[in-house]
């Protein structure tokens, strides 16, 4: 016999300004197997909790309904008070009657009996609810870090200084990311590889960290605590334990005009490549597409210089897989190409480039050495026009967000111009500034006095080229909306940052949710800005929205102390809500009939087949069985089951009936 | 909230929710203070994708009106796929209840995501809106008492 208490809140005045919450508890004492039914003032305070643990020793309740706010808000707390006085936690329900009641009707009749409806509802429920112990499942304290930027490798390095295992997985043959190709870094100026490669020599050495480069995600499977990561390892057509890096193959390679992707284009590399001198690990891959070996068949030069015998042209992409505990994502981002503009020129002339190919003309390891020269003819410019907003906060590209670090990067861009060509003039077109970082306004002062940067504030609407010049027509808003003309020698587009390619393909192998421009979303704008909402999955830096460095180096940090935090515990305690095949005595078994639709249907790939085996090991029916580790309790099975013979725990069949026959029999 | 003025017929409107979008969306309501109807009463579930439609029979042989399922928007499902699911079971539900000669009036299905409690608010006017025009449902009741839940028994 069922002994249910009821007790019902009026939060302060929340729920009693407009529902009758003696009538409810008046009510309430009658329903059918409620043993106690009280009102009670502030019902989460101490005596309010006291008044319900008290009650569940006095008539030995078997099942609680607090009635009050919203169970998203304070289903722990009456949980836990209900295990603190020896009831069950899963016997405790909370009826919803302030955010689904009192908030949102006026006071009267029809309120009060909708709180009756709501209370007689779960009294039924929690008549049929089970005593359930929660699930305990050990955590593999390893990390997969998605991502060998900087963000990956800060968040790499905080995770193995703390004791735990990390693999980090990069797509590209070296780490490093965007940050190793940026010349000097805002608002200091210092130089982003004397930061940045330091610390990528420090996850090769890392004893804790194992680094697959040239290297993609083929699938995860599981959950927090425990994924199961595949790992594409793409074949570098080397051996690189044999491989010493001397770089023999590179310097004698034939195919030597393949624009390099670290360069932006503008410099060269061979078909046997590192991305960059100070590449981690320093050891090169064959670019198969450009190799004339794989083209044509024959060639072969770089097996024969090798000292060490290291070429394997016969090698093949292998797989590699790992238990992870949590997973963290770095994947970066890209930035908009200057095709994107018919406006700009379609990227048809060679000296309108975007802001990351200005980056590789002013570093000292790029194309140039350092010195500003124009792409097409290595000439100096002697005038440079900066636009910033190229398809940031512009609708009609599709693109209303602001990219956040253009305004800033460009400042920088045309003060290292002013400092490597101090005759020339550096123009920036911009629509407004937005410099908000520690010492950023000071920098953008910095730019505008002491390096005469010409801020003009307007749209640029065309550049066009002109006898070798390119003709850029703007606006200056300030003055009236006049038209400005500009004769350029070199155009900068600050292109919008864009989420980085595959980042859809990647979300929907993880079930990572994104927005519609492709960056992964966060749990909470705001309480959760480093989790996603799988659970177990972490974020950081560029790939969740562009952040530059100090930003996306804090985040990464946020979510290693997360990782961190998850792997304090040896178990990981999860709610026992989940989906179980009901099993009957022989000869049935089970009425699970065999269809497998539920397989199909579970996206957690939680469910496979058992066999039901006789003394002898005849095997006399399969049937569904449901890993308990990996089901996430969303009950999709059980509406497919044909043969009702999958239930979930919590919001079983009986439990679900009962609720809507009582809702609607007043 | 006064809404009888010429009949009194109040609908009774049952509404299926998934626990992470549209419950949270409906709470969000609350909080926001937005006022609606008060003849929808919510159930909760874990994700539409949950929602077996002989629950919604269930409803309509009790004495419900009008029926509201709603989960997240799709590609925003707590679990991923669960309700690309439960719109297609709801795809077929629909041509039952059009076979059974019910108004498809009465049966909503909509996404409502955790920020939207003003979206929220604005179906259960309108669905209430709506069966206060059409009236009660008793001929489906009748009908789906017998014929469906005739062997498997009433409570």
């Amino acid at each position: 016999m069922a002994r249910i208490g009821v007790f019902i809140c009026h939060c302060g005045e929340n729920i009693s300004a407009t529902v009758d919450c003696e009538k409810v508890a008046k009510v309430a004492s009658e329903f059918p197997g409620v043993a106690v039914s009280v009102d009670y003032k502030y019902m989460c305070s101490d005596p309010g909790q006291n008044l319900v643990k008290e009650a569940i020793i006095e008539h030995k309740l078997t099942g609680v309904v607090v009635s009050a706010c919203s169970p998203r808000m304070h289903e722990p707390t009456f949980r836990n008070a209900c295990a603190e006085a020896g009831l069950n936690p899963f016997l405790c329900e909370m009826a919803n009657i302030r955010e689904h009641c009192s908030w949102v009707h006026e006071k009267g009749d029809a309120t009060t009996q909708k709180a009756i409806d709501i209370v007689r509802t779960l009294v039924e429920k929690v008549k049929r609810n089970e005593a359930l112990a929660p699930i305990y499942v050990p955590i593999s304290k390893t990390a997969v870090v998605i991502g060998g930027g900087v963000a990956g490798i800060q968040a790499a390095l905080d995770i193995a200084d703390a004791g735990h295992k990390v693999v980090m997985v990069e797509r590209e043959p070296s780490i490093g990311g965007h940050m190793s190709q940026l010349s000097e870094t805002f608002p200091t100026l210092d130089c982003s590889q004397c930061i940045l490669t330091p610390r990528m020599v420090d996850v090769a050495r890392h004893p804790n960290i194992t680094l697959y480069t040239y290297a993609e995600i083929e699938s995860v499977d599981g959950s927090i605590g425990n994924f199961n990561v595949k790992i594409r390892l793409k074949s570098k057509s080397l051996d690189e334990k044999v491989c010493t890096g001397c770089g023999a193959c590179i310097q004698k390679c034939p195919v030597k005009k393949i624009p390099s992707e670290f360069e932006q284009g503008l410099g060269m590399r061979t078909a046997i490549y590192v991305p960059f001198p100070q590449a981690v690990p320093n050891k090169p891959v064959i670019d198969r597409k450009n190799c004339t070996y794989y083209i044509k068949g024959k060639c072969k030069v770089c097996e024969i210089v090798c000292p060490t015998k290291a070429i394997r042209f016969d090698q093949e992409d292998s797989f590699v897989e790992v238990q992870a505990g949590a997973l963290l994502l770095a994947t970066g981002f890209d930035v908009l190409k200057t095709s994107a503009f018919p406006e700009y020129g379609y990227g048809k002339y060679k000296d309108v480039i975007d802001g990351l190919q200005f980056e590789r003309l002013a570093s000292a390891s790029g194309p140039t050495k350092g010195e500003i020269r124009r792409p097409s003819d290595g000439q100096i410019p002697k005038k440079i026009v900066f636009i910033a907003c190229a398809g940031s906060r512009d609708p009609a590209k599709g693109r209303e967000y602001c990219s956040k670090i253009c305004c800033m990067y460009t400042a920088k861009h045309a003060m290292l111009y002013k400092h490597k060509v101090h005759e020339g003039t550096p123009y920036i077109f911009y629509m407004d500034i937005r410099a908000t970082g520690k010492m950023y306004e000071e920098f953008v002062r910095r730019a505008i006095e002491e390096d005469e940067v010409k801020y003009i504030r307007g749209r640029v609407s065309q550049v066009y080229e002109k006898n070798g010049k390119l003709i850029v027509r703007g606006v200056d808003t300030l003055l009236m909306g006049q038209p400005v003309e500009i004769e350029a020698d070199m155009v900068v587009l600050a292109t919008a940052g864009i989420a980085n390619q595959g980042s859809e393909e990647l979300a929907q192998k993880l079930h990572v949710s994104y927005d519609k421009h492709k960056f992964f979303s966060e749990a909470h704008p705001k309480l959760k800005p480093v989790e996603t909402n799988t659970a177990g999955i972490f974020l950081a830096g560029a790939c969740q929205s562009t952040k530059d460095i100090p930003e996306t180096v804090a985040a990464a940090s946020g979510a290693a102390a997360k990782v961190v935090g998850l792997f304090s515990n040896d178990m990981l305690k999860r709610d026992p809500l989940i989906a179980i095949v009901k099993k009957s005595p022989p000869p049935v078994y089970s009425s699970c009939t065999g269809c497998f639709m539920c397989i199909q249907v579970c996206p957690y790939q939680a469910i496979d087949k058992e066999e039901i085996k006789d003394r002898n090991g005849n095997i006399i029916k399969t049937i569904s069985h449901i890993n308990p580790g990996l089901c996430q309790g969303c009950g999709t099975c059980v509406a497919f089951c044909k043969s009702k013979s999958i239930d979930i725990l919590g919001y079983n069949h009986d439990q679900v009936y009962a609720e809507v026959s009582a809702l609607l029999n007043e | 909230m006064e809404t009888n003025n010429n009949n009194s017929f109040e609908p009774k409107v049952v509404a299926f929710v998934c626990n992470w979008c549209t419950y949270a969306g409906a709470d969000l309501t609350g909080t926001s203070r937005i006022k609606y109807a008060p003849n929808v009463k919510i159930i909760r579930f874990p994700c539409t994708g949950r929602i077996d439609y002989m629950l919604l029979m269930k409803a309509f042989a009790n004495g419900a009106d009008g029926i509201i399922v709603s989960g997240c928007h799709p590609n925003d499902c707590h679990y991923t796929s669960g309700n690309f699911h439960a719109r297609r079971r709801w795809m077929i539900f629909r041509n039952l209840c059009d076979f059974i000669g019910m108004d498809m009036n009465r049966v909503v299905f909509s996404w409502v995501s955790a920020a939207e409690g003003a979206k929220w608010a604005e179906i259960v006017n309108t669905t209430v809106d709506t069966i206060r025009q059409l009236g009660p449902a008793t001929s489906f009741q009748k009908l789906i008492k017998n014929s469906v839940f005739e062997e498997v028994g009433n409570e």
